[in-house]
C-alpha cells in the first residue's frame, strides 16, 4: 500500500443524469436490473425502500437524491449497483452503468472546495478523455445505521 | 483466529467444560434429591477430573488447583469414605458454581473467585467423618512379594543418606493411548525425580499386530530412589490414573545395582498380591493381568453428539427459509401459468411437505433444552437465598423442553430477575412462614412446557402472594394511578410491570431497585413473549412467560393498506372487527377513539400513520385490528384488507437502516415481494409521547 500513488485503481463508472460517477470495483458486489422497492415508513427521501436480493433484504438508495441532485424517476431501465462496505450492503439506483476504468491513482485529484451541502460524498475527481469522472466516498454515502439521520 | 490450532483446541476444551459442568450439576442435583448411588458420584467425580486434566494441559494452574481439591473430596465420596448426604451435595453444588466461575475466569481472564472458605468446609467433610470401616483399602505398610533386600541389603542406610525408595507398578489399560498419553513419557518423567531402575514385563503371547496396537500389554515396574515425596509421584500419574493401574509402595532405598532382581518365573508375581493402595480408587481383583482387564465403563455412553458452529446452522436455517419461500413462489407461478394438472399438483404438494419437514428438522437443530438455563437459575436461588437469609429450594419441571437457542440466550436475564424477585419479595422469612403454618423452607418451582404452539415458562413461589392493597397504595403514592381508581386484582397485579414500581420496603442488594418487572417485561417482549402474573394471597405468586417457539419464524396476519402488504404478528392481535363509523369518537382536531364494548381505544389509520396515504377519513379501509401494547393498553389499527394468516420467515432490514419506528423486521412473501413486519406496540401515537398507563383508560 505504500506504493498507493503509483498503483492503478479500478473503478466502475455509471451515469446519473448528465454526470458520470464511479465507485471502486472492489466494493461492487453485483449489478442488477431495476426491481420495485418496498417503501419504508419514516425513511429519508433518498431511501427508496428495500428489495429482495436472493432472500436477503437490501436497502436501495436513490443515489441522485442522496447526492442532493434531482431524484431519478423509477423505471424499468434503471440499474441497481449493489455495493458492500465494512459489512454494510446497499443498492445504489443509477441511470446506467458505463464502463470499468483503470486509472493511475496519481491522476485522482482531491475535490476542490465547492461549498457543497453534501460534504464528503465525493472523494476525488479525474479527467478521462475530456470527461469529468467523480469518485464517490461510499463510507459517507452509506453510514451504518445513520442513513435515517442523513 | 481459525489459523491458530492451539486456540481451537482451547476453545474445544472450554466447550467441553460446559458439558462437564452440566453433568456435574446434574449429578449433584440428583444427589441433593437423595440419589447416592455409585454412578451418580462417579459422574460428578469424572466431570471434575476431566476438567482438571484439560486445565492442566493448558497450564491453567488455578483451575487445576481448585478442581484438584474438589476432586480429592469427591474421591472420598466415591470410595465410600464419605457418605453422600444433602449437606455434602449442597456444599458441592456451591463448589460447582465456583468451579464454573473458575472456568470462566480461565477462559475470559478476570478475577478468580475466592473459594477458600468453601473449600475448607468441603475438606472438613472428610476430616469430620470417621473413615468408614467398609472400604477394602488398607494403608498400613505390608510385605511385598519382591525381595530386593536379598540382593543388596542397604535399606537400613536409607535414613542416613536422606534417600527413600519407592516401588511403582505401572500397568496401562486400554484407553491410555487413546487419551493421548504415552507410557514412555511417564517413565522419563519418573527418571527426573531420582535414580530409577525400570523393568518391563512382556507377556509371552504379545503379538505386534496392527489391530492390537492400541491395547497396552506391557507392565512396568519402577524402583525409584531419591528424596522423593509420595505426592510428587502421585502428581506425575495424576492424568493417567483412569487409564492405568498404578500401585506405589515404599521400597528399598537403594537400587539393586541399577537394576531390579530377575523376574521370578510365575507371572502373577508382578501383580503385587496383597493389600495395596490402588490409585485408581476402584477395588479390583489385584491379580488381573494388564491387557486382559475389561475396559472400564466408558465415560461417554449415550447419544453421539456433534459440535457445530452456530453460524453454519444459522446459514442452514436461512437457506431453508429461502427454500420455503421459493416453494411457495413456484406453486404460485405454476398456478398462474395454468399448468396445474393433477400430476403437477401432487408433485408440488409432496415438495411442500418435504420443505416443511426440512424446515422443522433444521429448526429443531437450533432448539435446545432449557436445562442449562434452569441450572443457572438454581445457582441464582442459592445465592439469593444466602443473601436474604431465607431458606429456598428450587424445583424444576420440564427441563427437557426445547426452545430456540436465541430465545434461551435472551431469556437468561429476565428469568434471573424473576427468580431473584421470587426469593426476595415472594418467599417470606422462615419465621413468617412458620407463623403461617408453612414449612420453613420455601419452594420456587420453575417449569417449562408447550401450550398451543408457544412455550410457557413459569416461576411459581409458595410465598405470601401479592398484597394487592399495598400495591395499589404504592402505585397511588407514585402517581401511577388515580387515588380513587377502582381496580380489579388482575389490574393491580399488572401495576407491578409499570416502570419505576417497587414495593420492597427497603432496597435490598438483590432487587427492589425499581428496575424490576418493567425491565423483565420489555426483555420478554423483545423476544416476542408476553408475561402475566397471578397470585393467591398466602399461597404464592406465579409469573408466566409465554414465548414463540422460535425467533426465526413468526405467525402473522398478512394485511394490506394503501396498496402495501404488511405482516402483523398474530401474538399482538386481540381481535379483528369491521370499522363502524358510528363507533368513532373524535377528540380535538385529529384525535380519534374507537368505542368498543364500553371501552375507548385510540384509533390509528395504518396507511396514513406510516405516511403512505394522506390522512383522510373517507379513503381508509374498513377493517379494525385491535392490538395489544406492552403496557396493557390497546390500539385499534385501521387496515384495508386482511389477506391471510401464515408463518413468515423473519429477516432483518440490514445494517444500513437504523431502527424504523413501527417496523420490527421484514419478510419475503410467496410472490418474492417484501412485506414489512409491523410492531403494533411501536405504532401507537402514544408510543412517542411516553407510555400511558392502562389505568388512564380504565379509570
Amino acid at each position: 500500500m505504500s506504493h498507493d500513488s503509483l498503483a492503478d485503481v479500478e473503478l466502475l463508472s455509471f451515469r446519473l443524469g448528465e454526470q458520470e460517477f464511479c465507485v471502486e470495483v472492489a466494493s461492487v458486489r453485483e449489478i442488477r436490473g431495476w426491481t420495485p422497492a418496498t417503501p419504508l415508513p419514516f425513511a429519508p427521501s433518498h431511501v427508496k425502500g428495500v428489495i429482495n436480493l436472493r432472500g436477503t433484504i437490501l436497502p436501495v438508495l436513490d443515489l441522485s437524491l442522496r447526492l442532493g441532485m434531482e431524484g431519478i424517476a423509477d423505471g424499468e431501465r434503471k440499474v441497481i449497483v449493489v455495493v458492500q462496505l465494512n459489512g454494510v450492503s446497499a443498492g445504489l439506483m443509477v441511470d446506467a452503468v458505463s464502463d470499468i476504468l483503470t486509472i493511475p491513482a496519481a491522476q485522482l485529484q482531491p475535490l476542490p472546495e465547492l461549498g457543497d451541502d453534501i460534504p464528503g460524498c465525493i472523494r476525488a475527481l479525474t479527467l478521462l478523455e475530456g470527461q469529468l469522472v467523480r469518485v464517490l466516498n461510499l463510507s459517507a454515502i452509506m453510514p451504518p445505521g445513520g442513513s435515517r439521520a442523513a | 483466529m481459525g489459523t491458530d490450532p492451539m486456540a481451537e483446541i482451547r476453545a474445544g476444551f472450554f466447550a467441553e467444560c460446559e458439558d462437564l459442568l452440566q453433568s456435574l450439576q446434574d449429578a449433584l442435583s440428583a444427589m441433593d434429591e437423595g440419589a447416592g448411588d455409585a454412578e451418580t458420584v462417579n459422574t460428578a467425580f469424572r466431570a471434575v477430573h476431566s476438567i482438571k486434566g484439560g486445565a492442566a494441559a493448558f497450564g491453567l494452574e488455578r483451575l487445576v488447583g481448585f478442581s484438584h481439591r474438589c476432586e480429592t473430596v469427591l474421591d472420598d465420596l466415591r470410595t465410600g469414605r464419605l457418605a453422600p448426604s444433602r449437606e455434602v451435595a449442597s456444599l458441592f453444588l456451591q463448589a460447582a458454581d465456583l468451579l464454573a466461575d473458575h472456568v470462566r475466569a480461565a477462559q475470559e481472564g478476570g478475577e478468580v473467585p475466592a473459594g477458600e472458605t468453601l473449600l475448607a468446609r468441603i475438606e472438613a467433610l472428610t476430616g469430620a467423618q470417621p473413615v468408614n470401616a467398609e472400604p477394602p483399602i488398607d494403608f498400613s505398610p505390608s510385605l511385598i512379594a519382591l525381595d530386593f533386600a536379598s540382593e543388596d541389603d542397604c535399606s537400613a542406610d536409607a535414613a542416613e543418606i536422606g534417600g527413600r525408595g519407592w516401588l511403582i507398578r505401572l500397568a496401562p489399560r486400554e484407553g491410555l493411548y487413546r487419551s493421548g498419553n504415552e507410557a514412555l513419557h511417564l517413565l522419563r518423567a519418573l527418571t527426573t525425580l531420582g535414580r530409577t531402575g525400570i523393568r518391563c514385563k512382556v507377556p509371552p503371547d504379545l503379538a505386534l499386530t496392527e489391530d492390537a496396537a492400541e491395547v497396552p500389554r506391557l507392565v512396568w515396574t519402577i524402583h525409584l530412589v531419591g528424596d522423593v515425596e509420595r505426592a510428587e509421584i502421585d502428581d506425575l500419574f495424576d492424568f493417567v490414573e483412569d487409564v492405568c493401574d498404578i500401585t506405589i509402595e515404599p521400597g528399598p532405598a537403594e537400587l539393586a545395582s541399577e537394576r531390579l532382581p530377575p523376574e521370578p518365573p510365575p507371572a502373577p508375581v508382578l501383580a503385587f498380591p496383597g493389600p495395596h493402595h490402588d490409585r485408581s480408587g476402584l477395588p479390583e481383583p489385584p491379580s488381573s493381568a494388564a491387557g486382559l482387564r475389561p475396559e472400564p465403563a466408558a465415560p461417554e455412553p449415550g447419544a453421539v453428539t456433534l459440535r457445530v458452529d452456530l453460524e453454519k446452522i444459522d446459514r442452514l436455517v436461512n437457506l431453508v427459509g429461502e427454500l420455503v419461500i421459493n416453494q411457495a413462489m413456484l406453486s404460485q407461478s405454476v398456478g398462474a401459468a395454468g399448468l396445474a394438472n393433477p400430476e403437477v399438483t401432487t408433485g408440488l404438494e409432496a415438495f411442500m411437505t418435504l420443505t416443511r419437514d426440512l424446515q422443522d428438522s433444521v429448526m429443531s437443530v437450533r432448539a435446545q433444552p432449557v436445562r442449562p438455563l434452569f441450572q443457572r437459575m438454581a445457582r441464582i436461588v442459592r445465592e439469593a437465598s444466602a443473601a436474604t437469609g431465607k431458606s429456598v429450594r428450587l424445583r424444576t419441571e420440564g427441563e427437557g423442553t426445547e426452545v430456540d437457542r436465541t430465545v434461551i440466550e435472551r431469556l437468561a436475564d429476565p428469568l434471573t430477575h424473576m427468580i431473584r424477585n421470587a426469593v426476595d419479595h415472594g418467599i417470606e422469612t422462615p419465621e413468617a412462614r412458620c407463623a403461617a403454618g408453612k414449612p420453613s423452607q420455601g419452594v420456587i418451582t420453575l417449569s417449562a412446557f408447550h401450550r398451543s404452539g408457544r412455550i410457557i415458562i413459569e416461576v411459581a413461589d409458595d410465598g405470601a402472594g401479592i398484597d394487592h392493597a399495598k400495591v395499589q397504595r404504592v402505585a397511588t403514592a407514585r402517581g401511577l394511578v388515580a387515588p380513587d381508581a377502582a381496580l380489579s386484582e388482575a389490574e393491580i397485579s399488572n401495576l407491578l410491570f409499570l416502570p419505576g414500581f417497587s414495593t420492597a420496603g427497603s432496597v435490598s442488594a438483590l432487587s427492589g431497585r425499581g428496575v424490576g418487572m418493567d425491565v423483565v417485561k420489555s426483555a420478554i417482549a423483545a423476544i416476542g413473549g408476553r408475561i402475566s402474573v397471578s397470585s393467591l394471597r398466602g399461597q404464592g405468586t406465579t409469573l408466566s412467560v409465554s414465548l414463540p417457539l422460535t425467533l426465526a419464524v413468526l405467525d402473522g396476519m398478512v394485511i394490506g393498506a394503501a396498496g402495501q402488504t404488511f405482516v402483523v404478528p398474530l401474538s399482538g392481535i386481540l381481535e379483528t372487527a369491521a370499522l363502524a363509523p358510528e363507533a368513532i369518537r373524535r377528540v380535538g382536531p385529529r384525535g380519534e377513539l374507537l368505542q368498543i364494548r364500553g371501552e375507548v381505544v385510540p384509533l390509528v389509520d395504518l396507511a396514513s400513520h406510516l405516511g403512505f396515504r394522506a390522512p383522510d377519513g373517507n379513503a381508509r379501509g374498513g377493517i379494525v385490528l385491535l392490538t395489544a401494547r406492552d403496557d396493557g393498553g390497546r390500539i385499534a389499527l385501521v387496515v384495508d384488507t386482511i389477506m391471510e394468516q401464515r408463518q413468515v420467515v423473519i429477516k432483518g432490514l440490514g445494517a444500513l437502516l437504523g431502527p424504523v419506528p413501527g417496523v420490527a423486521a421484514a419478510t419475503i412473501l410467496g410472490d418474492g415481494k417484501i412485506a414489512l413486519i409491523l410492531d403494533p406496540a411501536d405504532l401507537a401515537p402514544a408510543a412517542r409521547s411516553g407510555p400511558v398507563p392502562p389505568t388512564a383508560l380504565a379509570g
